[in-house]
């Protein structure tokens, strides 16, 4: 019988607590989302240049564990003019989020910054193929990640990194 | 110990699962009953295999580590844990002190967090409605510090061959201020709450009763087989990472019946606290991640490492022929060895104390059928 009734008293001091649950589709009641959140993957936009950062090398591709991805390369126009550094550029990217397991290796093993986790999670969409996302959808939500979260270039932490992949790709002995 | 006991024809077959919900994921169990006993139980896996073991083999080291997240889905930093030290070892790196830390505060957090779904869930498997309440309002708490370390709340992909992906965030320790006097409070409610309560007691004292003898010879290992009496965890007597640096105990149960291997892991989580505060303290700011090259690519060779999962003994087995992909993956799961115990439990016990049993050595099906 005590027992019983040391575990009421819990329930009851936990009664006049204020509650805990957030409520979800609610947009104002929602729990705001931690800073590093891994949401879907994401194409930024270079606003230097007015391009994207993609130059779709297929790094992401041939690193993502589930093959969602797929995309194309063109030569770049604005390096032609000599706006730009980056002799080719993304032409089409597709990802199909409903595979995405949202590890984040496509953002690790990127070498230009070009994709980053934005905070977008929600599957829900109209129609069936909805979760499939072109490359003007991906860089509008990267774009709305880079404005949420004030993104800044990393290209100096990423420089050694190209070095070490064309090591390894080479296959230099260990 | 016969396992072996033909169904009499009088005994009637109950089918539990694969859907039923207090089986914890996809498990059937097919159970023999002579009235309200049961006279010979067995279980049948295998409805969430994956494969994960054969598809490691195909997939770049890292990309593995998002495997094993997948195999224990309530502890997977635990997961994580284990197969990048067997890689490390394979690899022989030297992994800066900083990361070391990190991972042991963020794996005791989730073996904080992985307890208490268990205490939640058992609650509900022998008829309480609110433990689960508030076993998930303090694991809730675990995973949205989680959720700003790694970025993702449950299949984090945080820790990487040599190191972890990236340094903790600059609000960690306020946050852990905070975090582990409400964590301690919250465990002390929880064994208020629950554990003395006569209805409780009732349906666990004594119940699914297993010698140390018999869970040796199962193969049982973790809270389970510390509740039978026997000093044996991973952490102390074969030390890996830095737990060597650590003052903690080991709770250990005397009767090895459902109440003791209830409370074993409730003491677990606040020895886990034990381990996080100290580790706090001893970490110093530095580098988190190894000087190595971005395609990983050990020697050949192969290497075993023991880990405590908060399920047991969790190991993994690599070997690896020189290539980028290993030639093969070996998971020694905690899970599936502990089940090997539940046809000796529920021999003879009632049918109502079933789901009190199985919910007592806390299966994960991921992990059992990888």
């Amino acid at each position: 019988m005590i027992g019983n009734i040391k575990g009421l008293m819990v329930t009851l001091r936990t009664m006049l607590r204020s509650p805990v649950t957030a409520q979800y589709p609610e947009m104002d009641k929602r729990t705001v989302l931690a800073k590093r959140f891994m949401g879907f993957p994401a194409l930024l936009w270079d606003y230097s240049v007015d391009e994207p950062y993609c130059t779709g090398c297929m790094v992401c591709i041939r690193d993502c564990p589930t093959q969602c991805m797929s995309a194309t390369m063109q030569d770049n126009l604005l390096h032609t003019e000599g706006k730009s550094k980056r002799r080719k550029i993304v032409e089409s990217f597709e990802i199909n989020l409903g595979r995405c397991i949202l590890c984040g290796i496509c953002v690790d093993v990127c070498n230009f910054d070009a994709i980053e986790m934005s905070h977008e999670h929600e599957l829900s969409k109209y129609k069936r193929d909805g979760n499939r996302v072109d490359l003007p959808a991906l860089l509008d939500m990267g774009k709305q990640f880079q404005r949420k979260i004030g993104w800044q270039p990393t290209q100096a932490k990423n420089v050694g990194a190209t070095e070490l992949v064309d090591n390894g790709a080479k296959g230099v002995p260990e | 110990m016969t396992i072996d006991q033909s169904p009499n024809s009088m005994d009637i077959m109950v089918n539990m699962g694969p859907q039923h919900p207090s089986t914890h994921g996809v498990f059937r169990l097919v159970i023999w009953i002579d009235g309200e006993r049961i006279v010979r139980a067995e279980p049948h896996i295998g409805y969430l295999h994956r494969g994960s073991e054969k598809l490691s083999e195909g997939e770049s080291y890292n990309q593995v580590i998002t495997l094993f997240d997948r195999l224990d889905y309530v502890a997977n930093l635990n997961c994580e844990l284990a197969f990048c030290i067997a890689v490390e070892k394979l690899m022989a790196i030297e992994v800066p002190e900083r990361s070391h830390y990190i991972r042991v505060i963020l794996s005791e957090l989730n073996r904080i967090a992985s307890h208490m779904l268990f205490y939640g869930v058992y609650g509900l498997d022998v008829g309480a409605m609110t433990p689960i309440l508030y076993g998930f309002r303090e694991r809730e708490r675990i995973q949205e510090l989680f959720e700003s370390v790694t970025g993702a709340r449950m299949m984090h992909h945080y820790f990487w061959i040599g190191g972890v992906k990236e340094d903790l965030p600059d609000d960690f320790e306020r946050r852990m201020k905070v975090l582990l006097p409400t964590l301690k409070q919250g465990i002390d409610e929880c064994d208020r709450l629950l554990s003395d309560s006569e209805l409780f007691l009732a349906r666990t004292k004594g119940i699914g009763t297993i010698t140390a003898e018999d869970a040796i010879d199962f193969g049982v290992t973790g809270p389970s087989l510390r509740a039978t009496g026997v000093l044996e965890d991973v952490r102390i007597s074969e030390p890996y990472s830095i737990y060597d640096r650590f003052d903690y105990g080991i709770p250990v149960g005397t009767n090895g019946d459902c109440w003791d291997r209830y409370y074993v892991r409730l003491e677990e989580m606040r020895q886990s606290i034990r381990i996080i505060e100290q580790a706090m303290e001893q970490m110093m700011p530095g580098e988190t991640m190894a000087k190595l090259r971005r395609i990983t690519r050990p020697p050949k060779g192969e290497s075993y490492v023991r880990t405590e999962s908060p399920r047991g003994d969790f190991a993994v087995f690599v070997v690896s022929d020189g290539t980028e992909h290993p030639y093969r993956v070996k998971v020694r799961t905690p899970s599936f060895a502990n089940l090997q115990a539940l046809q000796h439990l529920l021999r003879d016990a009632y049918v109502a104390d079933a789901v009190v049993i199985l919910g007592s050595i806390d299966i994960v099906l991921g992990e059992v059928d990888r």
